[in-house]
């Protein structure tokens, strides 16, 4: 099992490094849109401050978001999706692969990035620091939820759309958390309760999610 | 106990539960106009004004009853989309599909009466408390679960798929209902409570849970018509529903 999980992580990531065009639009994608904020809201470092936290956290689901579709879609039109279902090993153990290698090219590459957007808008450094904490925390259970939604609308028509109906509302405890987690440390207050939460939502969601996506697979493989 | 067994899961086919249903929904239309037209007179005409509210409290009639049958419903319908993941029976995930219409308008109902009552009495259309959020989530849940369905056009696939959905979705329905107590904000606390005693006069209760009952009798009888338009169109190729078809032609 173990051995599955690795070689589904390894292939992915491989994959993934073939087509590093799509890592960088989705990163290029996050820095693009919380650059409009700024221009939108006018440049006063006050309020660019306030509005940091939850403007990089709903623009981290956003970019998460855009490389949702491609999770299963290729590995369902060229039937290696299938071959992994037929298998002997629980088709969750290679979701769970898929999500972790989905998290290392989407939400870890987002979380090296962000201290450069924490300091565009001025954040002081233990908020920029407790920004990266709460997206290292936080953003694999982007990835878990998302992979449900995935599999949810594979193959089917305006599945991007769809998929946002489907998954942005199951996002809204983790940018409430992630985002408080930073405002909390921007304000003085200790940031472990937010902490503590958003761990406790990836922990369940790696660890649920999986199954649920698992089924929502089958469905789509029938 | 056998026979009984084999008599509770014949009408989960849907060519016996179709009869079912269409004797059933006259008398919960009955029982929904009944509760409707008493609740509606004992909160409008008999309950006493608020001290502090004054009339305009009286919104909670329609408001609470319609909060409670918006998340009611989704774990209804959760209910039934487990039972059809478990069973394989296409009756329950018609029921399901047959229950989503209803339980967003119920939560549209709870959004919008919330509205009119909160611009009177906290001076605001709309607030982002934790309370009015998660029923905000919780309408978008219902659209997701809809417009899934819409988007798959396999009956069989959309009947699961919206299933999974509604299983992860139900983790919603907890949050909805301690988030007042996560959150500590602008939205007075529950009004009603099975631990203590209620805060509000003994008619002004009565009067909700009249609406509520009235609600919920109206549920039944749309989700049953609903359930019954959806069993039309699915088995629309088999023998019996051309029979019924031609004999409700030949009855008119």
């Amino acid at each position: 099992m173990l051995a599955l999980l690795k070689t589904v992580v390894a292939r992915d990531l491989r994959l993934a490094m073939r087509r590093q065009a799509d890592i960088v639009s989705a990163l290029f994608f996050f820095i693009i849109v919380v650059s409009l904020f700024p221009l939108g809201v006018g440049p006063e470092a006050d309020l660019l401050r306030r509005l940091a936290p939850g403007v990089l956290w709903v623009a981290a689901l956003l970019a998460t978001m855009l490389s949702l579709p491609r999770l299963f879609a290729d590995d369902f039109r060229d039937g290696t999706l299938e071959q992994l279902a037929l298998g002997p090993q629980p088709l969750a153990v290679a979701v769970f692969g898929k999500t972790l290698a989905h998290w290392l090219s989407s939400g870890l590459p987002l979380t090296l990035l962000s201290p450069l957007i924490g300091a565009q808008f001025d954040l002081p450094a233990d908020a920029v620091w407790m920004l990266v904490l709460a997206l290292l925390i936080g953003t694999p259970a982007l990835s878990a939820i998302g992979a449900i939604g995935a599999a949810l609308t594979l193959g089917l028509r305006g599945g991007g759309v769809l998929l946002s109906l489907l998954v942005l509302p199951l996002y809204i405890p983790v940018l409430i958390f992630g985002a408080g987690a930073v405002d909390a440390t921007a304000g003085g207050l200790g940031a472990q309760a937010h902490l503590s939460v958003l761990g406790a939502l990836s922990l369940a969601g790696l660890f649920f999610a999986p199954w649920a996506t698992a089924a929502a697979l089958r469905v789509a493989l029938e | 106990m056998n026979n009984r067994l084999l008599n509770w899961f014949k009408f989960a086919s849907p060519q016996s539960f179709f009869p079912l249903a269409g004797k059933m929904i006259p008398g919960f239309w009955a029982l929904a106009v009944i509760f409707g037209v008493a609740g509606l007179y004992l909160g409008f005409f008999v309950a006493p004004t608020d001290a502090q509210q004054g009339e305009g409290y009286r919104i909670i009639f329609l408001h609470v009853p319609a909060a409670w049958m918006s998340m009611f419903i989704y774990l209804v319908m959760a209910f039934w989309a487990a039972i059809g993941l478990i069973y394989k029976t296409r009756l329950s995930g018609m029921m399901a599909s047959a229950l989503a219409p209803t339980g967003a308008m119920f939560t549209f109902l709870a959004l919008w009466t919330g509205a009119f009552w909160g611009k009177p009495m906290w001076g605001a259309w709309w607030v982002w408390d934790a309370r009015l959020t998660s029923e905000l989530i919780l309408f978008f849940l219902y659209i997701g679960f809809i417009a899934l369905q819409a988007a798959i056009d396999d009956p069989r696939r959309a009947d699961k798929a919206g299933a999974i959905l509604a299983l992860v979705g139900v983790v919603n329905i907890p949050i909805i209902y301690f988030s007042v107590k996560w959150w500590n904000t602008l939205h007075q606390g529950a009004s009603v409570s099975l631990t203590k005693a209620p805060s509000m006069a003994q008619t002004m209760l009565l009067a909700m849970l009249l609406c509520a009952l009235a609600f919920w009798m109206y549920s039944v009888a749309v989700a049953l018509m609903r359930v019954r338009g959806i069993i039309l169109e699915r088995e629309r190729n088999s023998e019996w529903v051309k029979q019924q078809v031609t004999m409700a032609a030949a009855g008119r």
